[in-house]
């Protein structure tokens, strides 16, 4: 092979071992010790704080309002976390929402970076900084779906969508509810992530709450007796599919339209 | 006669009438397309001959069959299925290639089995005739009248009037120039609020963070200046307009629920979890995403509405539960001519 | 095998002794049309409008326009035991509890929605090939009456519903009445007969509207229109030497062209039972009923009003208002001005082109839209400005989608609707002149090459001795 033909393909092989090495490694992101204990504990979730929220929330969670360069010159700044409770901890950590890579982004659903062990550490240690909430326990099938659906449209469609599929409101993205477990529904419910409103037990009662979950559950899969949903987004899907479908009647003019060669 | 007769009867018809036609095609066959035709007819031909096609024939018939297949599948499928199990795809897909079969059929007896032809013919031309005797049939009819703008005038008054007689019960389909209910509310001084269920409001549910409905306890809900929207503001944030100090107790604020741009209901709100990096609470309208603070009475911070939200002045009565302590700051709903002229009542 | 031609006869005299039709019939059944697909695209809209007809009847016999109140007690879990007004419970109804009505429900929704992109398309064919120029400039008027009908048509008939969706539509199509300057306060109310939502009987309005008055209007335009057509006959492209201003050349009706019509009304009325079977649209049991007090995210209206949620999105908070008069409400630009403004900019169009050209002759021959260069670059420029602003309107769910934020998409639209058409504007012309220009230079190369062969030739025969 000429050297003319050398150079660019090991150039090429460089960059696909350098990718592969770089998406090999452990994931990144989370600072975690050496060696962990087999079980949960408030003490590993100390350490994992102290690695990875303390630049943001502060020695045990305290908070830092005002935003300035920590560990890694990473700026952070982030709402104290004493009595938040074990509920808001596993809201966040399990959805993916926090660690937060930049102070400014907005929390979304992010695959979950930590064990299922060290998410229950980090919590057991949250809820130990000061008492707060505890992990809600919903009951779906206790709940009414038609009563959900109205509570649903009545709180909640107006930044969710009537069947969950999310939208805007001025500022943020407003998530889908769709793979959400009923823990996590009631978790946000009750707390009120980033710019979700709280809604306490006295305006949504627990019962009224499994209603709710209950529907946003059934959102997962919407009655579609009309045939393929096209998404379940309304009129923009319908009318990319009536332009498609207007396309393709021109074409059977043209079809049509032709004339026998004489 | 037994039925055998009867069979061999129609069977001695039918292969007669096979072989006489074989007979005709064969001697067709060996003659050219004019011959033939001047055999059936001596008169002159509009559209002219063309070779069968007897392949695509049959096709088409094929086709034909199939359309009426799936057509008749249609009913099967209808006849079979309660209305609750009736599956919509099923039924749609049947009668749609149904459809699609006789139209198939149909553009391949259009392409093969009836002659194309291409003709010539003149554009329709103009008339300067019959427009000339147009025009002069028209003067000359009128040619007898002497005082010709007076009937016209008349004419006119007594048409135009009429036309706007005949218009005029189009006026009962709702107030005219009495705009006085786009001015009206159901609230006022001492009503109580009630949520979706009618239990009254009380202060103490009201918590920051989160957002109420409201309705007033009497009148009707579906006017569209009966529903609000209550939230609660740190007492210390409240950026009020002057004169409306007294209007948020305890930092309880009620606005109108309707927004003042295009009338879709307010049932957004955002919260912020971290002041420091989120943006102020908002009430936002999802429509066209008109932003309104509730701590500087309602103003907008964003997106297209003209008018800021009215506000409602809240009370806590004796018992603890929220009343109105007079009307909205401003009309309620969207904007019209006089939405600035008059005070909400 | 033909049957023999005494037997036609005789049914042809049975008609024409009753009906004096003869004459017409004879002409009728010869009326040529141009041999170009393009000519179909109008017909695709109108067979539609058939399969609205008659999808329609079905509906209007099973909806219930009323907004009296009832509780919903069908299969249909999450809204049982809900309240909702009689005309919702009829459509749920219709669309859970009767068979067949659900898929006839669909195909109606689809062909409404088909029936106007035919429209838009078949308006852009008539635009770029100035088949609206002398003498058919009343067919264009026609034509834009019959687009902007259909639109409030179509409106009114989602909006029958009384669903969360097209609830929340009809407020913002009463706050874009009430914003006509002066009058819109008095207009509204007398419309809706209350303020918003109106009285009960503003159902039944809508309701008579849409399933009688609309479709009569639209009906005999759709005549008006296609008798104009056939009055002055189609229009055609220049395909060769016998095309020309004064002769038409093209397929009788009978019997090239009467197989593919029927043809292409089956095929559109296969695609939309299809679409009816297959796609789910508007599925109001998802929404929930309407109240004034609840909202949904994401609600739009149906695309063909698309354009007038883009308008209204993109205007920057203000009311026209002159001391405590408000003069011009804000959702006037978006909801009204804009849709009158393209109305009229479309409708003058044949006159100012003929001002501007100078050009007053009647044409039947069709320009290619590179020989009108800067009528094209207009419609693109004009078309593209409109179709910038009817993207705008989806513009929170390409948030949704790809992230990109509402806020960016907003200031870059408010300039981009600007900027790009007049950039397509100079594009587009610039385009076309040079596609002329090289079918120029391909003429005279084509000439040049002939003269030159000739000139060989007779080099030749002088060279060869004559016998």
């Amino acid at each position: 092979m000429s050297r003319r033909r050398l150079i660019p393909l090991a150039t090429a092989l460089a960059a696909l071992v350098g990718a592969a090495l770089t998406l090999a490694q452990p994931q990144s992101g989370i600072v975690r010790p050496t060696t962990e204990p087999p079980r949960e504990s408030v003490k590993l979730g100390a350490e994992l704080y102290a690695g990875n929220c303390a630049s943001c929330h502060g020695i045990a969670g305290s908070g830092i309002l005002r935003p300035r360069p920590g560990a890694g010159n990473v700026i952070g700044a982030g709402p104290p976390l004493k009595g938040v409770g074990a509920a808001a901890a596993d809201l966040y950590l399990r959805t993916g929402f926090m660690p937060l890579p930049d102070i400014h982004a907005q929390p979304e659903l992010r695959r979950v970076l930590l064990s299922d062990k060290e998410i229950r550490s980090l919590v057991a240690f949250v809820a130990s900084l000061a008492p707060g909430p505890a992990i809600p326990r919903p009951d779906p099938a206790a709940g009414s779906l038609a009563s959900g659906f109205s509570l649903f449209t009545e709180h909640c469609a107006g930044c969710h969508q009537a069947v969950a599929q999310g939208g805007f409101v001025t500022g943020a993205r407003v998530p889908p509810l769709h793979g959400l477990t009923a823990v996590q529904i009631a978790e946000a419910v009750r707390i009120g992530p980033y710019l979700m409103p709280r809604f306490s037990a006295a305006q949504i009662s627990d019962a009224q709450l499994n209603s709710i979950v209950d529907y946003v559950l059934s959102t997962n899969r919407p009655d579609n007796p009309g045939g393929w949903a096209i998404g379940n987004i309304g009129p923009i899907s319908e009318g990319i599919l009536a332009w498609l479908t207007g396309i393709m009647l021109a074409i059977a003019c043209i079809g049509l339209g032709r004339r026998l060669k004489r | 006669m037994s039925i055998w007769r009867w069979l061999a009867g129609a069977a001695v018809l039918l292969i007669g009438r096979i072989l006489r036609r074989r007979r005709v095609s064969r001697e067709d066959a060996g003659k050219s397309p004019r011959e033939t035709s001047a055999d059936r007819t001596q008169e002159r031909r509009n559209v002219p001959e063309w070779a069968p096609a007897r392949g695509t024939e049959l096709v088409v018939a094929v086709l034909l069959l199939l359309g009426g297949l799936f057509a008749a599948g249609f009913v099967v499928v209808y006849a079979e299925f309660s209305a609750a199990k009736l599956p919509n795809e099923l039924l749609g897909a049947c009668i749609a290639l149904s459809v699609a079969f006789i139209a198939l059929a149909l553009a391949l007896f259009a392409h093969r089995l009836v002659p194309t032809e291409e003709l010539e013919e003149d554009y329709p031309q103009e008339h300067p005739e019959e427009q000339r005797e147009v025009a002069e049939i028209v003067a000359s009819a009128g040619s007898r009248i002497t005082r010709r703008r007076l009937l016209l005038g008349t004419g006119s008054i007594a048409g135009g009037a009429l036309g706007l007689a005949t218009l005029a019960p189009v006026l009962s389909l709702g107030p005219l120039w009495y705009t006085a209910p786009l001015f009206r509310t159901p609230w006022r001084r001492g009503t109580r609020l009630v949520d979706e269920s009618g239990r009254p409001l009380s202060a103490a549910v009201i918590q920051e963070g989160s957002y109420y409905t409201a309705f007033p306890e009497r009148g009707d809900r579906e006017n569209i200046g009966a529903p609000l929207v209550v939230v609660r503001v740190e007492p210390s944030q409240l950026r009020l307009p002057a004169g409306r100090a007294a209007w948020a107790p305890l930092g309880i604020l009620a606005y109108s629920k309707i927004c003042t741009h295009a009338g879709c209901a307010v049932a957004l709100y955002r919260k912020p979890t971290f002041r420091v990096v989120e943006p102020e609470p908002a009430l936002v309208c999802p429509c066209h995403y008109s932003t309104f603070n509730p701590a500087t009475g309602g103003s907008v911070i964003f997106g297209p509405a003209g008018r800021p939200l009215p506000q409602l002045p809240l009370m806590i009565d004796a018992a603890g539960n929220l009343r109105a302590a007079g009307n909205f700051s401003g009309p309620v709903g969207p904007s019209w001519w006089g939405v600035r002229l008059g005070r909400a009542r | 095998m033909s049957a023999p031609p005494a037997r036609r006869t005789a049914a042809a005299a049975i008609v024409d002794e009753r009906t004096s039709s003869a004459p017409a019939l004879r002409k009728a059944l010869r009326y040529l049309f141009p041999d170009h697909w393009s000519f179909l695209l109008g017909e695709i809209a109108l067979y539609a409008f058939i399969t609205l007809i008659l999808t329609g009847i079905y509906l209007a016999l099973f909806f219930h326009p009323s907004l009296a109140k009832t509780v919903y007690h069908g299969p249909y879990a999450p809204l049982r035991g809900a309240q909702v007004s009689e005309a919702y419970k009829s459509v749920i109804e219709i669309s859970f509890s009767q068979k067949a009505g659900l898929l006839i429900r669909q195909t109606h929704h689809w062909a409404a929605d088909v029936f106007v992109v035919a429209i838009v398309v078949h308006l852009m064919r008539v635009f770029f090939t100035g088949a609206f120029r002398k003498p058919r400039e009343l067919i264009w008027l026609i034509g834009l009456i019959l687009l902007f009908t259909s639109l409030l048509e179509g409106y009114l008939g989602y909006s029958l519903v009384d669903d969360l969706l097209s609830g929340m539509g009809l407020a913002i199509g009463y706050s874009v009445l009430l914003s006509v300057p002066i009058i819109g306060g008095p207009l509204g109310l007398l419309l809706f007969g209350a303020p918003f939502p109106g009285k009960d009987l503003f159902e039944s309005r809508m309701y008579i509207a849409h399933v009688f008055l609309l479709p009569a209007l639209l009906a005999t335009l759709i005549g008006v229109h296609l008798a104009l057509v056939a009055a002055r006959h189609h229009t055609q492209f220049r395909r060769d030497r016998r095309h020309t201003e004064r002769k038409l050349v093209g397929v009788p009706l009978f019997p090239g062209q009467a197989p593919r019509s029927l043809a292409l009304m089956l095929v559109v009325a296969a695609a939309l039972l299809l679409l009816g079977g297959l796609v789910q649209i508007n599925p109001v049991w998802q929404w929930g009923p309407y109240e004034p007090w609840l909202a949904s995210n994401g609600a739009q209206p149906d695309w063909y009003l698309g354009w007038l949620i883009g308008a209204l999105r993109l205007m920057p908070s203000f009311d026209v208002v002159i001391g405590h008069y408000t003069l011009v409400p804000n959702p006037f630009w978006g909801g009204a001005g804009f849709p009158l403004f393209v109305l009229l900019v479309l409708a003058v169009f044949p006159w100012v082109e003929r001002r501007l050209t100078g050009d007053r002759l009647a044409h039947n021959l069709l320009d290619r839209p590179r020989d009108a260069p800067t009528r094209t670059a207009f419609g693109v420029a004009f078309l593209g400005w409109v179709f910038l602003i009817f993207v705008f309107g989806a513009a929170d769910r390409v948030y949704v989608l790809w992230g990109i934020s509402y806020e960016t998409l907003l200031n870059v639209f408010r300039v981009a609707i600007w900027v790009l058409p007049l950039g397509a504007f100079f594009l587009v012309r610039r385009l076309c002149r040079e596609l002329q220009a090289s079918e120029r230079i391909e003429l005279e190369r084509e000439r040049a090459e002939a003269e030159a062969a000739q000139v060989e030739a007779e080099l030749q025969a002088q060279a060869r001795p004559v016998v």
